[in-house]
This record gives structure tokens, C-alpha cells and sequence, in this order.
């Protein structure tokens, strides 16, 4: 599907550049440039995709369905697939927590949703479909759906509703109308400019990511030496697993600067599990994310949340680990 | 009558931009009005809005969830 792009820097590196095809250089740039072009086009194509889900995506009538009906546990499950669907804008989670929670939703299933949310969203999965392919890329977002349903469930079994801000509390107890909302029905041919303005911005803001990422990641490939991390983290001591996802969780990598690295860390031997559980710790749970969800909930309850989601990322890391 | 106009949002990249959109239209077609900007969570959540950036007009919301063009916003001020 990419060899057109594989011929391009090719010609481009040996070519115009005049950089030969067996020095370290040429080597160096022909892969960064590829990766680079490739990694974009995939980003741009996937997120412009997400934007036309997203146009039309009935979240207030997804949020009465998740109320009314009796779904018998599958709740959670639907949250959690919601969450990987509808792009994750981090200035949105306490909105749609809060709206969630206030249409009569259990917390257990908004939790679900939050945490599949930023796990699963488009820049992720473009990067790994391009930096690990399809097979992987599906493993990553199922694992990711299952987790946030499996989280939810379990964090839905404590008694948290105390554990938010008192003003939150406050709205639940007295339910407040909708403003009124007037919006003019736009054709999709209509909208069609603005979905790929935004897509474009969405690439826009993470193509410097993208590079540094992809620069460190042609860095390594050259100077850490082969089975290097095989020494510390690969070796299938049961603690690397832990140890990469603590170190993860306070860390707040861009999924389009973290992706590349990773992948030269699984060239060098860390056990894709791991690798895994570690870009969820970095992507699903991250110290800004935490000091959001300040406002709308109490310390207490945002350690709970974390730990619950921190545990089920180390367990679906062994749990990669076996099957892979 | 001279409008009101609201933006709610946390100053997230879209809502900045939904502002800078909106402020373009107003000073470019002398659009009598008053924008203020609704950056408290609590303040915005009085208005049941589950997706940010939103615009109101007159206390009636117009848009949710994603930056309006400008013959839009233009379309719906006048």
C-alpha cells in the first residue's frame, strides 16, 4: 500500500540528496523520511474519518440510551466503546463527565466511558497502525475497550458518588434544563470544508510530535545496541511489567511522540505486552489529566480512579505477555 | 438590539479559535453586540452542555462541540 512512498525516499535520499543506499546517513534518513510521510498521510486519512463520526454522532441520544435501558452489565461495555469512538478533546472530559452523571448515568459506567476515552482515540491508533500494524493495532484497541469496560465495572462496585465536588453533587440533587438549543440542519457537502479544516489542524498540532518522535526513534534504532533492553526490561522478570507502567502513568507523552519510541524498545526486545501496557499509562492517565478531573472530583476518588485503572493496565500487560 | 454573546469553554485550542471567529465577524460587519468569554467550568455547566466549545446567542445556544466558519456565525447573528 506504501511502496509509491518507499520509491519516493528512495529517490529522494539517493537521488536528489546524492546520500548513498549503504551509508549509516542514508539508511538513517530513508527510513525517517518514510515513517515520517507515511505516519501523516495514515494520521490525516484516520482523523479526518473520526471527524465525520464525530459530526454525527448522537451523544445526547447515546446518553438517554445508556439511561433508559436495561442492559444487564453490557452498560459498560457500550461506555467503554462510545469512549473509543467519539475523539477525545481533554478540555471536554469534565463536560461530558458531568453531563453523563447528571442524565442518570451510574459512575461506574462514566467511568468506563473516561477511561476508554483517551486509551482509544484516533492519533493513537493511526500510529499504530503504522508503527506496528493492523494485527497489533487491533489487539491495542480491543484491550483498550476491555479495560475501560472491566475498570468501570469495578470502580462502579464502591460507593463513590460522596467522593465528588460538593458543587457537583449540588447540580445532581436539583436537575437543571438544557438552554435552549437551535441548531440549523447542515448537509453533509456542507460541512464537508470544516470536517477536513479540522483534521488538518488535529495533524497540524501533533506533526512536531510525530517527527521528534520518529527522530528519536531513528536515533536509537542506530546507537542502543541490539538486545540491549532485553538485559533489563525483556527478560520477563514479573516486576518489568509494573515498573513500565508506574513509570508511565505520571509521564504525559503525546501518543503521536510516544508510538516511535516504542517501537524501537519492541525492535530491541521488550515484549510487545509490556510496550503496550506501557503506552497506556502514558496516554490513558497522566498528571494534567488528573489536576481536569480536580475540579469535578475529590483527591480521594482521582487516587481510587487511578489505581483501579493502573492495576488493570499491569494486568493486561501479563496478560499480553502469555498470549503474544 | 444589541446581542449577547456568549462562549463557554475551558480555553482549550477550539475554543480559542471559536472566539477569535466569532470576534472577526462582529467588528468586521459592525455587529452590535457584547462578547464575554464563560471560562468556569461551573458557569458553564449551568447551561447542560456536554461538549465544549459552544456558542450562545441571546441565551440560546447555536453551537456545540467544534469551531463554526464565518458566513455561519455571520448567518446566525443577523
Amino acid at each position: 500500500m506504501f511502496d509509491w512512498l518507499q520509491h519516493f525516499a528512495d529517490w529522494l535520499i539517493y537521488n536528489v540528496f546524492n546520500v548513498g543506499a549503504e551509508t549509516h546517513l542514508g539508511i538513517a534518513l530513508n527510513f525517517f523520511i518514510y515513517d515520517t510521510l507515511k505516519i501523516l498521510i495514515l494520521l490525516f486519512v484516520i482523523v479526518f474519518i473520526m471527524g465525520i463520526v464525530n459530526a454525527y454522532f448522537p451523544i445526547e441520544k447515546l446518553k438517554d440510551y445508556l439511561n433508559k435501558k436495561k442492559l444487564y452489565g453490557l452498560e459498560y461495555f457500550f461506555s467503554s466503546i462510545f469512549g473509543a469512538i467519539t475523539p477525545f478533546c481533554s478540555c471536554s472530559s469534565v463536560p461530558l463527565f458531568i453531563g453523563f452523571v447528571q442524565g442518570g448515568i451510574p459512575l461506574g459506567v462514566t467511568f468506563s466511558f473516561l477511561i476508554t476515552s483517551p486509551l482509544v482515540n484516533e492519533v493513537a491508533v493511526a500510529m499504530f497502525l503504522g508503527m506496528f500494524g493492523v494485527e497489533a493495532t487491533l489487539i491495542y484497541a480491543a484491550s483498550g475497550i476491555l479495560l475501560g469496560t472491566i475498570g468501570g465495572w469495578v470502580l462502579g462496585k464502591f460507593n463513590l458518588e460522596p467522593l465528588l465536588s460538593d458543587w457537583v453533587k449540588k447540580i445532581l440533587e436539583n436537575k437543571i434544563e438544557q438552554a435552549k438549543f437551535e441548531e440549523k440542519k447542515k448537509t453533509f457537502y456542507d460541512r464537508l470544508p470544516e470536517i477536513t479544516q479540522a483534521a488538518w489542524d488535529i495533524v497540524k498540532g501533533v506533526i512536531v510530535y510525530v517527527i521528534i518522535g520518529i527522530a528519536i526513534g531513528a536515533a536509537m534504532h542506530g546507537f542502543v545496541p541490539e538486545n540491549f533492553f532485553n538485559q533489563y526490561l525483556g527478560g520477563g522478570e514479573w516486576w518489568t511489567v509494573p515498573l513500565a507502567v508506574i513509570v508511565a502513568v505520571p509521564m504525559y507523552a503525546n501518543a503521536a511522540g510516544i508510538v516511535p519510541v516504542i517501537q524501537v524498545f519492541v525492535a530491541k526486545g521488550v515484549p510487545l505486552g509490556t510496550a503496550i501496557a506501557f503506552m497506556m499509562g502514558t496516554v490513558g492517565l497522566s498528571i494534567p489529566e488528573a489536576t481536569l478531573l480536580k475540579k469535578v472530583m475529590s483527591l480521594k476518588l482521582i487516587a481510587i480512579f487511578f489505581s483501579v485503572v493502573t492495576l488493570c493496565i499491569i494486568l493486561s500487560g501479563y496478560l499480553f505477555n502469555m498470549l503474544l | 438590539m444589541s446581542k449577547v454573546i456568549k462562549i463557554l469553554g475551558t480555553g482549550c485550542p477550539k475554543c480559542k479559535s471559536m472566539t477569535g471567529v466569532v470576534s472577526e465577524v462582529v467588528s468586521e460587519n459592525n455587529i452590535e453586540a457584547s462578547i464575554e468569554k464563560v471560562e468556569d467550568i461551573v458557569e458553564i455547566m449551568k447551561f447542560n452542555v456536554m461538549t465544549t466549545p459552544a456558542l450562545v446567542i441571546d441565551d440560546v445556544i447555536t453551537i456545540k462541540g467544534r469551531v463554526p466558519s464565518k458566513a455561519e456565525v455571520l448567518a446566525l447573528l443577523n
